[in-house]
């Protein structure tokens, strides 16, 4: 392997932002024909190497090498120009074009006079959108596709050019298992025509599954190369974190107490119907089922986003309408959004009153915002999740992928609300500070709160939940108590294959 | 030091280093091509210039508010000349003859009233239908044009009270009654913005809707509060001005809307909401004050000053926007 030229090397790059060492002297090489996965902790600064390297961040110092040549890649289409292409952890399209035109941006086909040849556009189109197999059509609106499909939008972008190496920064973090299979197939399709792949992803069987070599990075540092056939996940984890992590620690279970939520044959239009179940003090309720499935509807509901057509919410036994997110919090249920960018922060804001933002009213100091008692709040959540900015006045925007995440739990945890409901909690999380989450999750249930944790992930739905609700085409196909589920009949469930059984 | 203190610093501190450039360019230039020869930093000419930019400053102070929050108003001159024409008008009415000087009061709280009714209408409006506040307070500024119209057909409104002017004309420590009211009103609206849960909110919003929405803010009833603001400021700047000068022309006002964007906008507030500040707007205000006066003191005719604070006006913004774009390439997700 060692005499074949890198598709692509890095040397000693460094970049800082005010405040922070995102990259110090990082080195490292791709091959042609491998998929090279990249990893470390929420902030390690994979996204920033990955960002220099696509034109987006000048590096302080280093060079980029393609092939032979060093290169300067002075912004995104100058290095897509020189094969590299970047899928990005946060979405970047736009909402208002059609697919085809998201994906050609920039580079729209033209005729004479320079307008634009429509024909050819959607043909091309067309064509990479079958590759890829997906369901939607080249003509569609970005803004109605769903969030997986975006991100399919998002890869058939790398198909568009003769790419040289193309990176995927978390790509399936939204995506779902059929998705995914569809996305390897496209990543071993590019590797077996020569295209270095770097990868990054915070989950260890996908890395397993697809890589060929795993570099790690700590605090903006370059730790290490793996050969993945020859490594496990202690070693990489112990390169990412200084330390090993217990796993398989069990969370503890609670007793749980009266009914707090009880949902009695909610319908809303054809998003999900006849829904009833209730969750508990001290509980964690699972809905586990295929995106689509109007989970993400009902959460919606029980925070006051869409009015249910039909059916009863209770809360501690009473009737309840709950008309906007206002009446939400003040019965005290909290949603932590399915996606962080566009529901959850305000990123031209800052850390500490993102966190605080809906509670600053009640942390007043006569007519003023209490600024001590913010920034306390602040500390504690960013120890207990480990956040990691230089300080409060960071805009989130700043913050690492999996850092603004972390926000968004903190700022509804520091609520402490009856009913939590978090929506895939934690899409973009690394692995030391998932499991501190799912802790947390077992702690607040602990102190008697009703979670409901809506995920896509079946380990993390397994290890949280008390009981899980399976869902497939807005119905609950069944009620799993955390003795009788188990992975197959878990799977049977959401695909629609086993009958109405409510537990 | 925190993080992008400097370059926060920087982006903050642009309009004066602005307003001083004119300050030594205007001083030097007035040397040479001053019809007077009172230098142009004259004490005098100072606190008039304060004075002179209260009219606009106020209700471009409130104008930040409306734009942090991602809307605009363009009926503040509109409001503005609806509430002088009450302001003076009142002040004749019979029911209030025998009042005296303390008709004063009355015709001040009529007046401000009109201001916090006419806003609230264009917030209950924007609230209630979600139609943007572009358009409707397009609308309002056509609409309540013509109610200044239907008031007194094409005839000034006048009365002139001197107690008013007496009161319009004194100087506390120097500085003019309406220069307090400008610094006054500044120093209010800093403190709701910077320590406030409403100005937190505004940002909130004007920066991500809907992560504002689903953190518990009511966005419709925010909306509405500072639409009752600016109505109030626009009324306030009126019952400041027209105390001294006792007559309301129908046309009064025309054009405010745009003076006082200008002068946010040019302190660095941004059209799409969520940033901007209170003081920079200050700042804008004194900016294009001082350029009026100061291509007057060297002999430029009013056609030239607008063309000029045009041509600044797009400069600083280009100038603006490349900044902008050094620390967007570091912002990019
Ligand atoms: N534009 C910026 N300005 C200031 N700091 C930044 C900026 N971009 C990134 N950082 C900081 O650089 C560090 C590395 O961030 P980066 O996004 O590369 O992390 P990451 O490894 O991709 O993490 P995650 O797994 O959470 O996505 C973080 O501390 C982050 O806060
Ligand atoms: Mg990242």
């Amino acid at each position: 392997m060692s005499e074949q030229t890198p598709a692509l090397r890095l040397e000693n790059i460094t970049k800082t932002f005010p405040g922070v060492k995102a990259l110090d002297d990082v080195s490292f090489s791709v091959l042609p024909g491998e998929v090279h996965a990249l990893m470390g902790e929420n902030g390690a600064g994979k996204s920033t190497l990955m960002k220099v390297l696509g034109g987006l961040h000048q590096p302080d110092d280093g060079q980029i090498i393609v092939g032979e040549q060093p290169v300067r890649m002075a912004s995104p289409l100058d290095a897509k120009s020189k094969g590299i292409v970047f899928i990005h952890q946060e979405l970047s399209l736009a909402d208002e074009l059609t697919v085809a035109e998201n994906i050609y941006l920039g580079e729209l086909p033209r005729k004479r006079f320079g307008l634009v040849d429509w024909r050819r556009l959607y043909a091309q189109t067309n064509e990479i959108l079958k590759r890829l197999n997906v369901s939607f059509d080249a003509r569609a609106l970005v803004g109605d596709l769903s969030i997986a499909n975006q991100q399919m939008v998002e890869i058939a972008r790398a198909l568009t050019v003769d790419a040289k190496a193309v990176i995927f920064d978390e790509p399936t973090a939204s995506l779902t298992d059929a998705e995914k299979v569809v996305l390897f197939d496209v990543i071993s399709d590019l590797k077996s025509s020569g295209v270095g792949i770097i990868y990054i992803s915070h989950r260890m069987e996908e890395i397993f599954k697809i890589t060929d070599r795993i570099s790690v990075l700590r605090d903006g540092a370059y730790r290490g190369t793996l050969e993945t056939s020859k490594t496990n996940d202690e070693d990489i984890t112990q390169l990412m974190i200084g330390r090993t992590l217990d796993l398989s620690r069990n969370l503890a279970h609670h007793d749980v107490g009266d009914v707090v939520l009880k949902v009695d044959n909610l319908s809303c239009g054809h998003l999900y119907e006849n829904v009833s179940f209730e969750v508990r003090h001290g509980e964690v309720v699972g809905f586990y089922g295929l995106v689509g499935a109007g989970r993400t509807a009902i959460a919606e509901t029980l925070f006051g986003l869409r009015e249910p057509t039909a059916g009863r919410i209770y809360l501690d036994g009473q009737p309840t309408r709950i008309h906007s997110p206002a009446d939400a919090i003040r019965r005290g249920i909290s949603l932590v959004p399915e996606d962080r960018k566009a529901q959850g922060l305000v990123l031209g804001m800052n850390c500490r009153d993102n966190m605080t933002l809906p509670q600053v009213d009640d942390l007043k100091a006569g007519p003023f915002v209490a600024e001590g008692a913010e920034i306390a709040i602040f500390d504690q959540y960013r120890d207990r999740l480990d956040i990691r900015t230089p300080g409060w006045r960071q805009s989130v925007g700043n913050l690492s992928g999996g850092n603004q995440q972390k926000i968004v739990i903190g700022k509804w945890l520091s609520m402490h609300p009856n009913v939590l409901i978090v929506d895939e909690p934690t899409r973009g999380i690394d692995v030391g500070s998932k499991s501190e989450i799912h802790n947390l999750i077992r702690d607040l249930a602990g102190l008697g709160y009703a979670v409901i944790v809506i995920s896509s992930e079946m380990p993390e739905v397994l290890h949280v939940s008390d009981r899980i609700v399976a869902m497939f085409s807005g119905k609950i196909m069944r009620t799993f108590t955390s003795e009788e589920v188990t992975e197959d009949n878990l799977i049977q469930a959401i695909s629609g294959l086993s009958a109405d059984k409510v537990a | 030091m925190e993080p992008g203190t400097l370059s926060t610093y920087l982006k903050r501190g642009a309009i004066w280093g602005f307003i001083v450039l004119e300050l030594i360019f205007f001083s030097i230039a007035g040397e040479f091509l001053s019809l007077s020869d009172k230098p142009f930093m004259d004490l005098d000419n100072m606190l008039l210039l304060f004075k002179q930019s209260a009219p606009i400053g106020i209700i471009a102070i409130g104008m930040t508010l409306i734009m942090i929050n991602g809307n605009i108003d363009l009926s503040v001159g509109a409001i503005f000349a609806m509430s002088a024409v009450i302001f003076l008008d009142s002040m004749t009415w019979p029911i209030f003859a025998g009042l005296g000087d303390a008709v004063i009061p009355v015709a001040w709280v009529l007046a401000l009233l009109t201001g916090v009714g006419l806003g609230a209408i264009n917030g209950l409006i924007v609230w209630k239908t979600g139609v943007d506040a572009f358009i409707v307070t397009l609308g309002a500024m056509l609409g309540y044009r013509g109610l200044v119209f239907m008031y007194n057909g094409e005839q000034p409104t006048s009365h002139l009270n001197w107690t008013l002017v007496d009161f319009a004309e004194a100087q506390f420590l120097g500085i003019h009654t309406a220069t307090w009211f400008l610094l006054g009103v500044t120093l209010v609206l800093w403190f709701i913005m910077t320590r406030t849960v409403h100005g937190r909110n505004a940002y909130a919003i004007g920066d991500n809707r809907e992560a504002a929405v689903n953190a518990g803010i009511r966005v419709g009833p925010h909306f509405l509060i500072n639409f009752m603001i600016i109505g109030f400021l626009a009324a306030l700047s009126a019952v400041v001005f027209y105390a001294e000068s006792g007559s309301v022309n129908p046309n009064d006002g025309e054009l405010y809307e745009l003076w006082a964007i200008t002068a946010v906008v040019l302190g660095g507030t941004k059209l799409a909401g969520g940033s901007g500040s209170i003081i920079s707007t200050f700042g804008g205000v004194l900016a294009i004050q001082l350029l009026r006066k100061g291509l007057g003191h060297i002999g430029a005719d009013t056609e030239t000053v607008n063309l000029v604070i045009g041509l600044i006006l797009i400069a600083v913004l280009f100038l603006d926007r490349q900044l902008n774009l050094k620390g967007r390439e570091a912002l990019r997700i």
